[in-house]
């Protein structure tokens, strides 16, 4: 995936970038007057992406500042009213999940219900953007150098927590896991879409930064040397951070695994009225089976109790996105001694990670905003840096209400997935087949002064094209297939996650942030058609 | 005679203290759980200490000060180790009613626990729920100070970035006219020094010597 598409991908943005010296918008509407569409696309995702994805770095905020307690406050439950036992909803859920859903997002039991605007996390996300607005208030150039810390920084942490992961105890458990090729899966489709996708964000294809970045660059710059380490590096950072995951992956699953088993000797021995002590985990199963013959009655009264543990299981709950970062991450933090200093080191990192996208994102909108003429003569660059921070954190309380989550986890599966690949499709289609192969060709080498590989061209013009129109089509098949789009709520009574259906204004919601972003293109082409039309109309008499 | 009476005592007790009596407790000991090596076997003399325990937390109960070891009956120990407890009343006919009890081993259950070197998790009474400790809680959460005092550094951050480049902009836009006042005060004083007016020696832009070429124009291009 990386090799046929990542890479290839990565160096068109660049080169069109760095040749085109402009921001999206431009670059596009120099290639091409029609295609102007592409790069207000790319900026109308990546304002949408811009909107969302600030919450994150709030919550990473509101953990943050909450690792500097004793205990840790996600670790233990707080008490119910008459002190006697714990909270309800948090003995059924986990003291992580509890202090996920209730005390940081207060989330309602579904999208209906809005609730209030809650003031913790709001002020968490008014930090975020005061820190974002701080580090592009002068431009890239001061960018620049923010990003030199927010992208190593992770790497140091990273390096600690990879020592720390692997010295845990079941960390080789989750490292055998990931290791071990799942065949079946590799043959299921949606891995492979799903990989895809992945590649397509972590290198942050056709969000627009990409072309924003390169625009800065000097001509001469070496741009194919430049794609090729900054992908490899990307994948590598991947493999090494799941690594780091995977290893405290293992160790929660085998805490887990194991404290099931205690809850289970611990029934029977209370049930059976045996020794203290007696019952271990390697003699379990023959206590069992033991007790089944001598007492089944009794036995299968104490039955339905008894959990299944299993190891695989534990391991098998996938979790991913804002799930894993604040609800498993936390839950193997509190395990480990000097849990304070891991919570903060780590959210610390994800903070770090969470601004630097942020500021790419930032920069992909005001790239095209700073290059307009119009608007960079009436207002300097700070005032338009704040009024677009400002205008993005009003939007950004939508998330904090009780149920901003599910709003949040509707941007983050539809705002940007099928608008990317076909902004990214259009931008390959755009190079090779309207602004011409060759022309490109010759622009590149007269810029950098090297020629194009074959590889680079058959890439461009017949690969990457038909692997994202397959993409597309998966995912539009997907998309029919299941029916009626479902989400999941939590339920407090439960305590658990179950499933429903969104309202119509939900999906309503959802037509609109798709549309908004792919109909750019072709209303913008038709828009400039027109006008076109028109001036032929009035420059004949000239002529 | 004396036998009958000692059985019918016995007795009398037995019925008194049995699984699932009223006013009977069960109490659940995990010995080697907390203490692993260091756990001690559980015999008579541990079951005469913790007698003394019970006896000792009635006594703190107002208009029970007279309760007596002999008073806490012990049965069915079991291997676990687990027993039933009951505690009667200074003629060993009755047992004291639940609630009493219930309550005045909540007072010392602290007591309780550290003279078996045991916590609330095991050494449990069923039935007698433990009053758990609330989490201290401040008077001002923690995450609310280290919010402040992050919140107010990147405001006097921004503060400082934008008041720089307001005034580097200004800057900047009187550079270029301050340029030209001095210069205008050279024209207007011409100096003489030696006779000779500095006026040439302050025009601006200067004039371009032919004699030194430009180094591109001397080589012939490839």
């Amino acid at each position: 995936m990386l090799i046929v598409e990542g890479m290839p991908l990565l160096y068109l943005e660049l080169a069109v970038g760095q040749r085109m010296r402009q921001g999206s918008i431009g670059a596009w509407r120099t290639i091409s007057p029609y295609l102007g569409g592409v790069g207000l696309a790319s900026m109308v995702v990546s304002f949408f992406l811009s909107t969302y994805y600030n919450i994150i770095n709030a919550w990473a905020f509101w953990y943050l500042f909450h690792s500097f307690q004793d205990p840790l406050p996600w670790s233990v439950c707080p008490l119910n009213d008459n002190h006697t036992g714990y909270d309800q909803e948090c003995e059924k859920a986990s003291s992580t999940q509890y202090f996920w859903y209730r005390k940081t997002l207060n989330i309602s039991p579904s999208i209906q219900d809005s609730g209030r605007v809650q003031w913790e996390p709001a002020l968490c996300l008014i930090l975020a953007w005061l820190v974002v607005y701080l580090c592009i208030l002068r431009g890239t150039e001061s960018t620049g150098k923010v990003v030199y810390f927010t992208a190593l920084l992770p790497y140091c942490v990273l390096i600690i927590y990879l020592v720390r992961g692997l010295t845990l105890h079941g960390a080789t458990n989750g490292l055998a896991y990931m290791f071990t090729p799942k065949l079946e899966q590799l043959a299921n489709p949606k891995a492979w879409i799903n990989a895809a996708t992945q590649i397509f964000f972590s290198l942050g294809l056709g969000f627009g930064s990409l072309i924003a970045f390169a625009s800065y660059n000097e001509p001469s710059n070496n741009c194919q040397k430049h794609a090729i380490i900054v992908s490899l590096i990307n994948s590598s950072t991947s493999v090494f951070a799941s690594i780091v995951t995977f290893s405290i992956y293992g160790f929660k699953a085998t805490f887990n695994y194991e404290s099931c088993l205690n809850k289970v000797i611990l029934l029977l021995t209370n049930s059976f009225d045996l020794e203290d002590g007696f019952l271990t985990a390697s003699n379990l199963e023959q206590v069992k089976s033991y007790l089944e013959s001598t007492f089944p009655g009794k036995y299968s009264e104490v039955l339905p109790q008894m959990k299944n543990c299993s190891l695989q299981s534990e391991l098998a709950t996938a979790v991913q996105g804002t799930g894993l970062s604040f609800i498993v991450y936390t839950e193997a933090i509190k395990n480990m001694e000097v849990s304070q200093l891991w919570s903060a080191l780590y959210f610390f990192m994800l903070l770090m990670l969470g601004i630097g996208s942020m500021l790419g994102n930032t920069a992909a909108i005001l790239t095209p905003l700073t290059d307009n003429k119009v608007i960079s003569s009436h207002l300097p660059k700070e005032a338009i840096s704040g009024l677009v921070c400002f205008v993005n954190c009003v939007i950004g309380l939508v998330f904090t209400m009780e149920a901003g989550n599910y709003w949040f986890d509707i941007f983050n599966e539809y705002a940007a997935t099928l608008s990317l690949l076909l902004i990214v499709l259009v931008e390959t289609i755009a190079v090779c087949y309207v602004y011409g192969l060759r022309r490109f060709e010759s622009d590149l080498k007269a810029m950098t002064g090297r020629a194009l590989n074959w590889y680079w061209k058959a890439m461009w013009a017949g690969v990457s094209p038909l692997l994202i129109i397959s993409l597309f089509v998966f995912y539009l098949s997907d998309y029919i297939l299941t029916g009626t789009l479902q989400y999941q709520a939590w339920d407090a009574s439960q305590g658990q996650l179950v499933t429903k259906d969104y309202p119509p204004y939900a999906l309503a919601v959802i037509g609109l942030l798709v549309a908004s972003s792919i109909m750019c293109i072709p209303l913008v082409a038709l828009g400039t058609f027109i006008m076109r039309c028109l001036k032929r109309g009035d420059t004949p008499p000239v002529a | 005679m004396l036998c009958l009476l000692f059985f019918l005592v016995t007795a009398i007790h037995a019925e008194l203290c049995q699984p699932d009596a009223e006013n009977a407790f069960k109490v659940r000991l995990s010995i080697r759980t907390a203490l692993g090596d260091k756990a001690y076997a559980w015999d008579t003399n541990e079951e005469y200490l913790f007698k003394a325990m019970v006896a000792f937390s009635m006594r703190k109960v107002p208009n029970r000060e007279t309760t007596e070891i002999s008073h806490v009956l012990l049965c069915n120990v079991t291997q676990r180790v687990s027993f039933w407890f009951v505690v009667t009343d200074p003629s060993k006919n009755h047992t004291l009613p639940a609630v009493e009890i219930q309550s005045a081993i909540r007072m010392n259950r602290n007591r309780i626990n550290n003279a078996f070197f045991l916590n609330d998790q095991t050494l449990e009474f069923l039935k007698i729920p433990s009053t758990l400790a609330p989490p201290t809680d401040p008077s001002v959460p923690i995450w609310i100070i280290i919010f402040s005092v992050i919140f107010c550094i990147v405001i006097v951050a921004v503060l400082l970035l934008i008041l720089s480049g307001i005034r580097q902009r200004r800057r900047k836009s009187k550079g270029p006219s301050e340029v030209d006042d001095t210069e205008d005060k050279c024209e207007n004083m011409i100096t003489i020094e030696n006779g000779i007016p500095c006026d040439p020696l302050d025009t601006k832009g200067g004039h371009i010597n032919d004699a030194f070429m430009t180094e591109d124009e001397r080589l012939t291009p490839l």
